[in-house]
């Protein structure tokens, strides 16, 4: 199976209204709430591509665009 | 499709307050048309009044904004006219099981080929924190300021009992289990009711002392597990999800179709 690998995070900030969902429930702890209140993808380099985020947020607000990666089964 | 192609975007940022149960459920619902492959034409959304009745203004289906309680006698109208469109039914909790409570019984006896989707955050979000036939007992409310002593519905027994042929239950925080289960539920063709837990962290949250959004759902994790489970079979006290009922039996529309086809031949004979 091909792992999925992270492109980027997208946040929709005129949409996100800082409830904290995709915060407290990440596994790996990518994201963040900033100043504004708004989330924020601070280790990317984290993601384990899950979706939890994007598929929980009661907005709408976060996408989490993947790419196929490479074969992991030798 | 994308599932923001399901939107009305124009709408939003929508109107429920940060953290608020219903957003997730849209989310899911979307997930579950976009998998499916359904077309946009397809799909006539009916919803009552409510927070929860809100969801049929941001979708872009053919929508139809009813009025408190009546969206399935209003969905049953639609499908029998045009009964190759996919109806489907969000409601809330009041607007479902108190003043719609009849109407859901009897779409359920007729086992009309509609989901029902009951958006349950346990309290009348919309009017300030009533509450409502799935509050339970011990509840704070603004018409329960010491504590409820009504005991609540149990959606699920009572959707069985009237008749439905499809009977689920999920959370907001089994966002995918919540879409697994709409997607069955769109495809079985009978009346389905799907009850998804929700959270009004604004009214039911605040009264009741459980915290802002992210700590109800952590509830909806504990309190719930999956039917057949181990957790269950040692916890019986916790709510349990999953898919309750899935049957066949005759459906309103196609014994509706034979009574037409019935009459006609009377008439020219
Ligand atoms: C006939 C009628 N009675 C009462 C109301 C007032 N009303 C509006 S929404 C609502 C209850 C909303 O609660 P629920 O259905 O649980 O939806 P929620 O807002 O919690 O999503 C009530 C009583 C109304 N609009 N129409
Ligand atoms: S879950 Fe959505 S609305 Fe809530 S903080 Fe995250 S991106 Fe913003
Ligand atoms: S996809 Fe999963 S790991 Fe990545 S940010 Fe979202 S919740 Fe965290
Ligand atoms: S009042 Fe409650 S149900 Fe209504 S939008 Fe706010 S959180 Fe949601
Ligand atoms: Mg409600």
């Amino acid at each position: 199976m091909a792992r999925q690998k992270l492109k980027e995070i997208v946040i929709n900030r005129e949409w996100c209204k800082g409830c904290g969902i995709c915060v407290h429930f990440c596994p790996t702890k990518v994201l963040e709430l900033d100043f504004d209140e708004k989330s924020v993808a601070i280790r990317p380099e984290d993601c384990i591509c899950c979706k939890m985020c994007e598929l929980r947020c009661p907005d709408l607000a976060i996408e989490v665009l993947t790419y196929e990666g490479e074969d992991n089964e030798k | 499709m994308a599932v923001k192609d399901y939107l009305r975007q124009r709408f939003f940022p929508h109107m429920w307050c940060p953290g608020c149960g219903h957003g997730t459920i849209l989310n899911s619902l979307l997930r579950a048309i976009e998998e499916l492959g359904l077309e946009k034409n397809k799909i006539v959304m009916t919803s009552g009044i409510g927070c929860s009745s809100r969801i049929s203004g941001y979708v872009d289906f053919h929508s139809l904004h009813t009025m408190h309680g009546r969206a399935l006698a209003c969905a049953t109208g639609v499908k029998l006219s045009r009964p190759h469109l996919n109806v489907i039914v969000p409601m809330g909790d009041g607007d479902a099981l108190a003043i719609g409570g009849n109407h859901f019984i009897h779409a359920a006896r007729r086992n009309i080929d509609i989901t029902a989707i009951v958006m349950n955050n346990r309290i009348y979000g919309m009017t300030g924190g009533q509450f409502s036939p799935l509050s339970g007992t011990n509840i704070k409310a603004t018409t329960a300021p010491y504590k409820t002593i009504d005991q609540e519905f149990d959606v699920v027994q009572l959707a069985i009992a009237a008749g439905a042929t499809f009977v689920a239950r999920s959370t907001a925080f089994h966002a995918k289990e919540s879409t697994d289960v709409l997607k069955k539920a769109i495809q079985h063709k009978g009346f389905s009711v799907v009850e998804i837990l929700s959270q009004c962290p604004t009214h039911y949250g605040r009264k009741n002392k459980e915290g802002d959004a992210v700590s109800m759902l952590e509830l909806h994790k504990t309190n719930t597990a999956k039917l057949g489970s181990k957790a269950l079979e040692k916890n019986p006290g916790l709510t349990a999800r999953g898919i309750f009922v899935d049957l066949e039996k005759p459906e309103y529309c196609a014994e509706y179709d034979k009574i037409i086809a019935f009459a006609m031949k009377e008439k020219v004979s």
